[in-house]
């Protein structure tokens, strides 16, 4: 074991390359491009044996990555707002493909104008796609996941593309230490590829062929089982992690001091690590609050929230708005507890175009609710210049 | 040939999945081997594989499955391929 | 090398007092990030478990005033945020400070520690704050320091770092560069740091 110490992107990088993809393809934008600029390192000192394609947009980048993964390869690609609206169409297809593709997805506004600052609205969109989504909070969370997602997207009752969210330069630029495993810890966890189905000469399918209503149907079907399956092996896999390399992330959700919470706060990426900070010095002060950071927004955790609804209030801060309703995660909380718990929801939207939001102000948030102040949807820090 | 269990959109070979299509068919190609040039352009074009390359890359006609459809015969320069009439007795 | 855990998940986060938060100014290439990628590098090898280095999140250009930042603590550091109320103001670059307010939001107790042939005495808020100053500049020129005939500053400046901050040794700063600069390079870099170690001077 080593510590390296180095920004988010640099360890993603760490540990795709750990994880021996065969093919990456790959397109920059600020904020990723010191990813695949690891990764192109990787290549010039010799760590990365697989093929390393500079591609011309991300659409191809996607494109390269499904037609790699369909002829039997481990893929790994990376790309950023802007970049991730391009691969749209392709995101679809690789998930409909059944294809384990994985990317990380560095959290950048969308714009105009022209802002390469954090939220979640990137990814958000892509909701809807079949990837399983993780939002991380730290580099050690962020070298974790990504090596456990190839062993989750191969899973044969798995089969999906993962998409691995970090925050703009929260995370993707800032230095952090991790402890990094001996290669041989990864290749023992991960394992040789075993391909679902793949483009083979000496086996000729067609793949993609007209298919009609009924198998289509059926189609859909098994990749909301395969996202089933995905969330009970999620903290499976960490587990068999955290027994070959002693390190653990984690579960759908992590929970921060709720034992005994009257209220618990929800909130994704890094506004999820800067709330215990927030959550520490509210009990401080007697509030009996805790903190639930939701780390797969898909599969989404249902039955834990509701679990969570059945002990305590909740408020929820989505760095992200599904313009026309309200933040995502502030809707899909609702939808789990649904008819099954009279828990109150507080939603706040925050941090949007990359407005910092330290502790103090999720406090602010926190104790608004908490206070019966709040309406039970609003904008926090609006009115600031 | 191998199966996977994967539940996605993969389509296995099989000859005549959709039955004999050769029964579609309202007209009909005829080759003339004395006209043909060996170009195998229509070997290539046909949309439904039933024209067999032969070993002395001339070619013969699969009529259990040729639907018709007559772009064996529209590709052919030398018109070693025509179109008749189904039933047409010559 | 430390050892540290995430594993429990139920960390505790630091006290005010185990937490050092360092503001860096500097102009775009005079190697802030660097200097701040290399301090906390050296401060986890002295024992701190928790460490962050990060560039103002933005646009970086060449001369523009440009800010990065640093956290030290006992404990993992769960914060995310900007730093607000820095601890240590490092200044890699005298002129900024007409531009600037570096001291925007220092802490009471807090430190600046300028790149200046001045002696702290020489400016008014030693009064109220704790300085250190040191010509970080004229040791860069000494020992050839250069890129592009312009002496840098960041990594001279670091050795005086440990004269105004217990979290961190010179050792360990030297051993960080090392580990970032193989041979002569890595050389010149650290005795400039001994120099800026001995050479600083302090009002406190």
């Amino acid at each position: 074991m080593t510590i390296m110490i180095d920004t988010g992107n640099y360890i993603a990088a760490k540990a795709a390359v750990m994880a021996k993809p065969d093919v990456v393809p790959a397109y920059p934008i600020t904020p990723q491009t010191t990813l695949v600029e690891g990764i192109a390192n990787y290549v010039g000192t010799g760590e990365f044996k697989g093929e390393y394609i500079c591609v011309e947009s991300e659409h191809s980048a996607m494109c390269a990555c499904i037609g790699a993964s369909a002829a039997g390869s481990r893929t790994f690609t990376g790309t950023s707002s802007h970049g991730l609206l391009l691969m749209h169409e392709m995101l679809h297809w690789a998930a409909l493909a059944r294809l384990p593709v994985v990317m990380c997805n560095i959290n950048r506004v969308v714009g105009p104008g022209w802002n390469i600052w954090t939220d979640e609205n990137d990814s958000i969109s892509q909701r809807d796609t079949g990837w399983i989504q993780f939002y991380c909070s730290s580099n050690q969370e962020i070298f974790d996941t990504v090596i456990q997602a190839f062993k989750l997207a191969e899973h044969k009752n798995v089969g999906l593309p993962v998409m691995i969210s970090y925050n703009a330069f929260i995370l993707s630029h800032t230095s952090m230490p991790v402890e990094i495993p001996e290669q041989q810890v990864v290749d023992d966890f991960l394992g040789k590829y075993v391909p679902q189905w793949k483009l083979d000469v000496d086996n000729p399918i067609t793949f993609g062929n007209i298919i009609g209503p009924s198998d289509y149907y059926k189609v859909r079907r098994a990749m909301q089982d395969a996202q089933d399956n995905a969330k009970k092996l999620i903290p499976q896999i960490a587990k068999e992690w955290k027994q070959k390399s002693g390190f653990y992330h984690g579960d759908l959700l992590e929970l921060y001091k709720c034992n005994d919470a009257e209220y618990i706060l929800l909130a994704m990426g890094a506004i999820g690590a800067e709330s215990k900070v927030a959550i520490d010095e509210m009990q401080k002060k007697g509030i009996k609050i805790g903190l639930a950071r939701v780390r797969t927004f898909r599969p989404f955790p249902t039955e834990e929230i509701l679990k969570l609804g059945k002990q305590a209030d909740l408020i929820v801060i989505d760095r992200n708005i599904s313009i026309g309703l309200e933040g995502a995660l502030f809707t899909e909380v609702k939808a789990a507890l649904y008819g099954k718990s009279d828990a109150k929801v507080h939603g706040f939207i925050a941090g949007l175009g990359g407005k910092d939001v330290p502790y103090t102000d999720v406090e602010t948030i926190c104790k608004k609710a908490i206070d019966g102040k709040a309406k039970e949807y609003e904008w926090y820090g609006l009115e600031e210049a | 040939m191998k199966k996977y269990d994967v539940v996605t959109t993969i389509s296995y070979p099989k000859i005549g999945a959709m039955g004999k299509t050769g029964s579609w068919r309202v007209f009909k190609p005829i080759f003339d081997k004395a006209k043909c040039v060996k170009c195998l352009r229509c070997w290539i074009f046909c949309p439904e594989a039933s024209i067999k390359r032969e070993k002395d890359d001339t070619i013969s006609i699969d009529y259990e499955y040729c639907k018709g459809c007559g772009i064996c015969a529209n590709e052919c320069k030398v018109k070693a391929i025509t179109m008749e009439r189904e039933g047409e007795k010559k | 090398m430390c050892h540290f855990h995430f594993g429990a998940w139920e960390g505790t986060v630091m006290s005010s007092e185990s937490l050092v938060e360092i503001c860096l100014h500097g102009r775009g290439g005079q190697g802030a990030v660097t200097a701040a990628n290399l301090l906390v590098a050296a401060a986890l090898n002295d024992g701190n478990k928790g460490v962050q280095a990060f560039p103002f999140f933005g646009a970086e250009r060449r001369g523009a005033p440009l800010r990065a930042f640093a956290r030290i603590s006992d404990s993992v550091i769960h914060l995310r945020s900007e730093v607000y109320t820095p601890d240590l103001v490092i200044v890699l670059d005298e002129s900024i400070m007409d531009i600037v307010d570096v001291l925007k939001g220092l802490k009471n107790d807090g430190t600046v520690l300028i790149n200046t042939r001045k002696k702290p005495d020489d400016f008014d808020f030693s009064k109220k704050f704790n300085v250190a100053t040191v010509d970080a500049t004229g040791i860069a020129i000494k020992h050839g320091i250069l890129v592009g005939g312009m002496p840098v500053v960041n990594t001279p400046i670091l050795g005086s770092v440990p004269r105004v901050l217990d979290r961190v040794t010179l050792p360990s700063i030297q051993g960080a560069i090392k580990n970032k600069w193989k041979g002569g390079l890595a050389e010149i870099n650290v005795k400039a740091t001994k120099d800026a170690y001995e050479e600083v001077e302090v009002n406190f």
